[in-house]
C-alpha cells in the first residue's frame, strides 16, 4: 500500500481551500496571476479527480484507498471521507466544469468584482467535500460552505437584479439549512449516529415508533434536499438566480442543483434501499409525483422563455425533475442511464451558460428594442451592458452557430449525441422488465414518465430552434460578437465531452452500470467502511 | 423540563416561520434568526436533556457514562450557532446592498400597489 495514494483522498478539499484561502491576501490588480494560481489548484484536483476515478473504477483490489480517516479514527466515532465510484464521478464532472468556467471567467469576468478566484476555490473544495464526506453532519458543514461561496459568486458583478436574485436565493437557502439541521438531528436523536454507513446498517434493527421518527427526520432532510436540487414548487428562486448571475458562476451553479440530487440518490439507497426492512422505499411516491411536476414546469418555461438565460435556468429544472422521477420509480435498471443523464445535462446545460453571453454579445439593435419592452411588461431578463470588448476571430458565427446547434440537440435529445443515449438509457431501464408481460408490469405512473420525457423534448427543440433562428438567422444586420479564443475554447471543450460520452457510451455506461450496482446494494459499502482498518495498523 | 423546552421551540419556530413569510426584508432576517435558535435548541435536546452533567471526561479514571451529557449535541449545536451567525451576516449585508439600490425594504424591491 503506497501511503502518498492514501492520502490523496483529501486534496480535492484541502487544496482548494488553501489556496482560496491564499488568494485573499494577494492584491486585486494582480487578477492574472490570481487567475492563474486558481486555474493550476483546480487543475491539479482534476488529475487528482481523475486518479480517484480508475481507482473506484477498480474498486475490489485497493479497498482501504476508499476510506480517509480523519485524524485516524476508526469509522462510526470519527470523521470518515468516502471514495465509491458515485463521489468518483461527482469529483471528476465537478472539477471539469469548475476549469471550464475558471478558464472562461478570465477573459473578463473576474474583473466584474472582489474576491472572484478565492470564492470560486472556496466552492470547489465545498462541493468536493459534499460529494467526499461519510456522515450527515459534515454533508451540512460542506453545503453552508458551498452555498456561503455561491451567495458570493453569484452577487459578484453586482446590480439590482443580481442583488434582488440573490436575496431571495439566500434566504431561501438559510430555511432550507434549518431544515436540514432539523433533519440531520432527529435522525441522530433516534439512531445515535451520524456516520451514514452505521445508519444503513441501524435502520433494520429499530422499532416502530423509532423508524416513524427516523422517517420524519428523513422527510424533513429530504424537502431541504429537493429545494436545492430544484423540484417544483420549490424552484421559484431558481431561473431568475440563475439568468442574473455571471456566465462563469451560471455555468458551475449548473452542478449546484445537482448537488442536491447526488444526496437524494446517496440516501435514499442508503437509508431506504432493500436492505431497510418496512421502510425500504419510503418517500418515492413523493419524488415522482415532485419531479414529474418538475419535468412538466420546466418545459412550461423552457418554452414560454424569451431571453436565453431563462430558458437555460428552466432546463436546469427539467433535468431536475427527469433524475428525481428516474430514482423515485425505483426500477434498478433505470438508474445508470439516469446517471449517465446527470452527466451529459450537466455538462451541456454549463456549457449552454457560457455559450449565451457570448452570443448576446452580437445581438443587433432590434433586439435590444425587443428587451426594453419586455422590461416594460415586467421581464426583468437583463442583458448585460458593459461594452464589447476582446477580438473578433474568423468565423466567429459560424463556430458560435455550432456549438448552439450542439446544444440544442444534446438539450432536447436528439440521436446521436450523449442526450439521446442517455435518454435511451433510462427508457430502456424502464422497458426492460424480465420475465413479465410489458402491459401489467408498466403502471401509469411509468407511461406518464416516457410521455414527459419525451415532450420535455420536443419542447426544448421548439425553444431552441425559435431562438436560434432569431439569434443567427434572422439577424444579419447584427454586429458579429468579439470573443476571445479563452472564451470560446471551454464552452468547445465541454461540448467535445459531450461528443466524447457519445463515443465512449459502452464503456461510461458499464461505469453507471456498476455505480448503480454499488448504490442497489448499501449494506456491503457500509461493510467496506465500518471494517476499514486504522493506520499504523493498530 | 421537557414541556417547556418543547414549547420554547415551537414558539420560536411558529415565529420564526410567520415572519419568514412576511413582505418585509427585516422581518424575514429576524425570522430567520428566531428560526436558527429554534434548531439549536431543537438539536440540544435531541441529545436528550440532562441538567448539571458535564460532556467532557474528566481528568483521571473513568467515568460511569450516566453521569455525563452527549457531547456530540453540544459540537453540533457549536457548529450550527458558528455557521448560522456567520450566514445571518452575510444576509444582513445583501439586505442593506437591496435596500440601497431599490430604496425600499420590501423583499421584492419594489413597493406593492395598493388599488
Amino acid at each position: 500500500m503506497i501511503d502518498w495514494l492514501h492520502h490523496l483522498l483529501i486534496i480535492p478539499i484541502l487544496l482548494p481551500l488553501a489556496v482560496g484561502a491564499a488568494l485573499i491576501p494577494i492584491d486585486e490588480r494582480n487578477r492574472m496571476l490570481k487567475g492563474l494560481f486558481g486555474f493550476g489548484s483546480t487543475l491539479i484536483v482534476f488529475v487528482v479527480a481523475t486518479i480517484l476515478m480508475r481507482i473506484a473504477a477498480s474498486a475490489g483490489n485497493l479497498p482501504e484507498t476508499g476510506i480517509y480517516q480523519l485524524g485516524n479514527w476508526p469509522a462510526p466515532f470519527g470523521i470518515v471521507l468516502v471514495l465509491d465510484r458515485l463521489s468518483a464521478l461527482m469529483l471528476c464532472l465537478t472539477a471539469g466544469l469548475a476549469l471550464a468556467a475558471q478558464v472562461y471567467s478570465m477573459a473578463r469576468w473576474h474583473t466584474a468584482g472582489h474576491h472572484f478566484h478565492s470564492l470560486f476555490q472556496l466552492l470547489v473544495a465545498g462541493l468536493n467535500g459534499a460529494f467526499l464526506t461519510g456522515d450527515i453532519f459534515n454533508l451540512f458543514v460542506f453545503f453552508e460552505m458551498m452555498l456561503a461561496a455561491s451567495y458570493g459568486l453569484l452577487l459578484h458583478g453586482s446590480g439590482p437584479v443580481r442583488v434582488k436574485a440573490g436575496l431571495h436565493y439566500i434566504a431561501i437557502n438559510l430555511a432550507a439549512s434549518s431544515l436540514f439541521l432539523i433533519g440531520v438531528s432527529l435522525i441522530y436523536g433516534v439512531t445515535g449516529t451520524l456516520n451514514m454507513a452505521d445508519l444503513a446498517t441501524k435502520l433494520a434493527t429499530l422499532t416502530p415508533e423509532n423508524r416513524q421518527l427516523v422517517e420524519t427526520g428523513a422527510a424533513i432532510l429530504g424537502i431541504a434536499f429537493l429545494v436545492k436540487a430544484g423540484m417544483w414548487p420549490l424552484s421559484f428562486w431558481l431561473p431568475p438566480a440563475y439568468a442574473a448571475a455571471t456566465p462563469p458562476v451560471a455555468a458551475v451553479f449548473a452542478i449546484l442543483t445537482k448537488v442536491g440530487i447526488y444526496v437524494i440518490v446517496r440516501l435514499h439507497f442508503l437509508i431506504f434501499g432493500a436492505a431497510a426492512g418496512p421502510s425500504a422505499g419510503f418517500g418515492q411516491e413523493w419524488l415522482v409525483a415532485g419531479g414529474m411536476l418538475t419535468i412538466a414546469f420546466g418545459a412550461i418555461g423552457v418554452l414560454a422563455s424569451q431571453a436565453m438565460g431563462r430558458l437555460a435556468g428552466y432546463s436546469v429544472l427539467v433535468s431536475s425533475g427527469t433524475l428525481l422521477a428516474a430514482i423515485g420509480l425505483g426500477h434498478a435498471g433505470m438508474l445508470a442511464g439516469a446517471l449517465f443523464y446527470l452527466v451529459s445535462s450537466t455538462l451541456t446545460i454549463s456549457a449552454f451558460f457560457l455559450l449565451i453571453e457570448l452570443v448576446d454579445r452580437g445581438r443587433d439593435a432590434g433586439a435590444d428594442v425587443l428587451a426594453v419592452t419586455m422590461e416594460a411588461y415586467g421581464d426583468f431578463d437583463e442583458d448585460e451592458e458593459e461594452e464589447e470588448v476582446g477580438a473578433a476571430i474568423p468565423g466567429t458565427m459560424a463556430v458560435l452557430g455550432l456549438c448552439f446547434c450542439l446544444c440544442a440537440v444534446l438539450l432536447s435529445g436528439l440521436p446521436p449525441l450523449s442526450g439521446f443515449i442517455a435518454k435511451f438509457a433510462i427508457l430502456r431501464g424502464l422497458f426492460d422488465v424480465p420475465g413479465s408481460d410489458l402491459t401489467t408490469a408498466m403502471s401509469a405512473a411509468d407511461w406518464t414518465y416516457v410521455v414527459l420525457l419525451i415532450v420535455s423534448g420536443l419542447a426544448a427543440m421548439i425553444a431552441m430552434n425559435r431562438i436560434g433562428i432569431r439569434t443567427f438567422w434572422a439577424s444579419i444586420e447584427g454586429t458579429v460578437p468579439r470573443v476571445f479564443v479563452i472564451e470560446i475554447t471551454p464552452v468547445l471543450v465541454l461540448l467535445a465531452a459531450c461528443v466524447f460520452l457519445s463515443l465512449q457510451a459502452g464503456p461510461a455506461m458499464r461505469y453507471m452500470q456498476a455505480t448503480a450496482d454499488d448504490l442497489l446494494n448499501p449494506l456491503l459499502q457500509s461493510e467496506r467502511v465500518l471494517s476499514a482498518p486504522r493506520a499504523g495498523g493498530q | 423540563m421537557e414541556l417547556i423546552l418543547s414549547a420554547g421551540i415551537g414558539a420560536l419556530t411558529a415565529s420564526g416561520v410567520y415572519l419568514l413569510l412576511r413582505p418585509r426584508t427585516y422581518q424575514v432576517i429576524i425570522g430567520l434568526s428566531l428560526l436558527s435558535y429554534a434548531v439549536n435548541l431543537f438539536i440540544f435536546g435531541m441529545g436528550r436533556l440532562r441538567v448539571n452533567a458535564p460532556p467532557v471526561l474528566d481528568a483521571g479514571g473513568v467515568g460511569d457514562l450516566a453521569q455525563y451529557t452527549d457531547p456530540v449535541t453540544q459540537a453540533l449545536v457549536l457548529t450550527a450557532i458558528v455557521i448560522g451567525f456567520a450566514m445571518t451576516a452575510l444576509f444582513l449585508v445583501v439586505l442593506l446592498a437591496s435596500r440601497g439600490f431599490t430604496g425600499t425594504d420590501h423583499v421584492d424591491g419594489r413597493e406593492q400597489r395598493h388599488d
